[in-house]
């Protein structure tokens, strides 16, 4: 099977490119470097099946981080290369599509955005571009489509030019000089309103504002959607769902089968929350406590995503972050971290350091709450005030620049500073938001489910065997004398490795007061990641540094814990 | 006179002299960002407390840190 590889620089639709080939589902967004692995699908190209790859994107073939690694190695698995260029940067773009040329492969080259080159008053001559580069180009504008049929036509005119030999970095750029100035005319324009909002959104003085305004119109309209989602569909749907639950629940009858599907009555009656059945609290805690809140949560975050302001943000934040270890770069695995860890944990790749990833992966699994904690949390600590909820989220968000300093400090390598490109503002197409807010739903519940439900069942299980109540009375004068809590918390925190979600709803039958609470959240957020989370860990910093940051998390969160059991309860 | 952009303040114009020091992979990268001797640039915005600079070139903005920025050396327009 042949195989074809898509190249080109960062944030320039190459994503889009794959999902219209391959029909296949792609997250992209405009920030420059989503794509951190490579994906790969199935295409009818030249009358035969071909295997499509995604690489990351990259400026050049000398790789300055992970992605741009993984983007040198796809390469060399070519039998043919889509050179996807920026027609709105090609005098940029042109760099790689040279040293493209230079390799041993066939070559196309799919000269994308071109409405937006001409709608910013860039004009390129194609047929002359060609001549010069000696390959076929076809203007395609990936978003809509077009173009893409005539890529698809012209695959076969792919080719690699004969006479070319390697040259210098500065013998490119002459070249590229020589071009540009041959087919590419540029009209200027005056700055629109649009402009001058973008250039308030990433000046300190004007954006920094507008950034806190941003943040809280996001966590708004987050919880506008779940709160809305939770009262008009879910809890109505629970509530047809309760009778039908509690006939099967008497139809069982008392035994391990009954604990393990239905849970505990309390009082007599299934409580979604305490009861801690898989057909009770397993499906409630997904469908109708965090659910809603994911579906809000990812809406926001392709929201910004897609109109380009992540960067900007980046920007703003890059002094804050480069104390840290990091640098702006830093904001998008905490943005994508409060959604789902494991994301966010993959986008730390976009950090050039060892160094620089270690404290970024292990600040997220330890102060960074994903969408279903949080969610829990509100619902845990909510009925009791405002002031508690604000006194866990300032405690984590202090955890993460406190941790962030030391490990700055201690940790030996470097760290680079942050290099951006600014992408346009554009307008996020409503059906690409939606579609990628699905993919990321639906890959929630696939992962989340499993895991909920294996939670419930082992839970059933150990109590069973009376292996919880025995581990409970082993650690509880620990847990008494050192955060305050009862004997019965080790059992939350066992189950907050599998899912934090579920382990937080576990607070409730424990009958503790809103300080023990706060304790116990703040503790079951920080002492470790759930399983999930740990095994791209693994995958990502190697099994070494991972047994590194668990212990980082351990020490945090028992000392942490420690000194709020002190300050709040004496 | 040739100055770092980082003396510049925000909205002055100013061509690119010279990338100072710290090896190939350094400079390609400003160049392949469109940061060369030669090209005219504009800073956009300069953060505080040691925070990036934004400079404009060929009508994309780019955020540099500061200790990048020290080294790109420019003649003011």
């Amino acid at each position: 099977m042949k195989r074809i590889v898509l190249m080109g620089n960062p944030n320039i639709g190459k994503s889009v490119v794959f999902s219209r080939l391959t029909g296949a589902d792609v997250i992209t967004s405009n920030y420059p470097g989503t794509t951190v692995d490579f994906s790969r699908g199935k295409a009818r190209l030249m009358g035969e099946v071909a295997e499509l790859i995604d690489a990351p994107g990259t400026y050049s073939l000398e790789p300055s981080n992970r992605a741009e690694e993984v983007a040198a190695e796809v390469l060399n698995w070519a039998d043919l290369i889509i050179n996807v260029v920026d027609a709105t940067n090609l005098e940029r773009n042109l760099f790689l599509t040279l040293e493209l040329l230079e390799k041993d492969r066939p070559l196309i080259v799919a000269l994308n955005m071109w409405d937006e080159a001409g709608r910013s008053g860039i004009e390129i001559d194609v047929k002359g571009l060609e001549e010069r580069l000696q390959v076929p180009v076809v203007p395609t504008v990936a978003l809509t489509g077009e173009g893409i049929s005539e890529l698809v036509g012209r695959m076969a005119e792919a080719r690699h030019p004969a006479e070319l030999e390697a040259r210098s970095e500065e013998e490119r750029w002459m070249e590229i000089g020589r071009i540009t100035k041959e087919v590419q005319t540029i009209t200027h324009r005056h700055p629109t309103v649009w402009d001058r909002i973008a250039q308030a959104s990433i000046r300190p003085a004007t954006g920094i504002p507008l950034a806190l305004c941003i943040i809280l119109a996001t966590f708004w309209l987050v919880r506008l959607i779940g709160e809305s989602l939770i009262e008009y569909i879910f809890d109505p749907l629970f509530e047809l769902y309760l009778p039908i639950v509690t006939a099967i629940s008497d139809w069982l009858g008392p035994g391990f089968l009954h604990d393990v599907l239905i849970g505990h009555l309390i009082d007599g009656e299934i409580d979604y929350v305490q009861s801690l059945g898989m057909l009770t609290t397993g499906l409630y805690v997904p469908f109708a406590m965090v659910l809603p809140y994911i579906v809000g949560f990812y809406l926001a975050l392709s929201l910004l995503e897609d109109s380009g302001y992540l960067p900007r943000l980046a920007t703003l934040s890059d002094n804050v972050f480069h104390k840290l270890g990091m640098h702006g770069h830093g904001i998008v695995p905490v943005f994508l971290g409060l959604g789902c860890n494991v994301p966010g944990i993959l986008a730390t790749r976009n950090l050039e350091t060892r160094k620089q990833r270690f404290i970024s992966a292990t600040l997220l699994g330890l102060a960074v709450p994903c969408t279903a904690k949080t969610a829990m949390i509100f619902g845990v600590l909510g009925p009791y005030g405002m002031g508690y909820l604000i006194l866990v989220f300032s405690t984590l968000a202090a955890v993460y620049v406190a941790v962030g300093l030391i490990l700055n400090h201690f940790l030996k390598g470097e760290c680079p500073e942050i290099f951006l490109e600014i992408p346009p503002y554009r307008r996020p197409s409503l059906s690409m938001v939606l579609k990628k807010t699905w993919m990321r739903v639906r890959w929630f519940l696939s992962e989340a489910i499993p895991y909920l439900f294996l939670g419930v069942f082992l839970i059933n299980v150990l109590y069973s065997l009376g292996l919880l109540q025995w581990l409970g009375d082993v650690f509880s004068p620990f847990m008494e004398s050192w955060l305050g809590l009862p004997g019965d918390a080790v059992t939350v925190l066992l189950v907050g490795f599998l899912r934090k979600d579920l382990a937080v709803g576990m607070l409730l039958p424990l009958g503790l007061d809103a300080e023990q609470l706060v304790v116990a959240t703040t503790v079951l957020s920080l002492y470790f990641p759930c399983v999930a989370t740990f095994a791209v860990l693994i995958k990502e910093l190697g099994i070494v540094d991972t047994l590194k940051s668990t212990a980082v998390m351990a020490v945090t969160a028992l000392l942490v814990g420690g000194a709020m059991h002190m300050v709040l309860m004496g | 006179m040739e100055i770092p952009i980082t003396s510049l303040s925000a909205g002055t114009e100013a061509v690119v002299v010279t990338l100072l020091g710290h090896g190939c992979t350094f400079q390609r990268r400003l160049r392949t960002m469109g940061i060369r001797e030669g090209k005219s640039l504009k800073v956009v915005a300069i953060h505080p407390l040691a925070g990036p600079l934004v400079i404009e070139v060929d009508g994309r903005q780019i955020t540099i840190g500061r200790g990048i920025a020290q080294r790109i050396m420019v003649q003011v327009k």
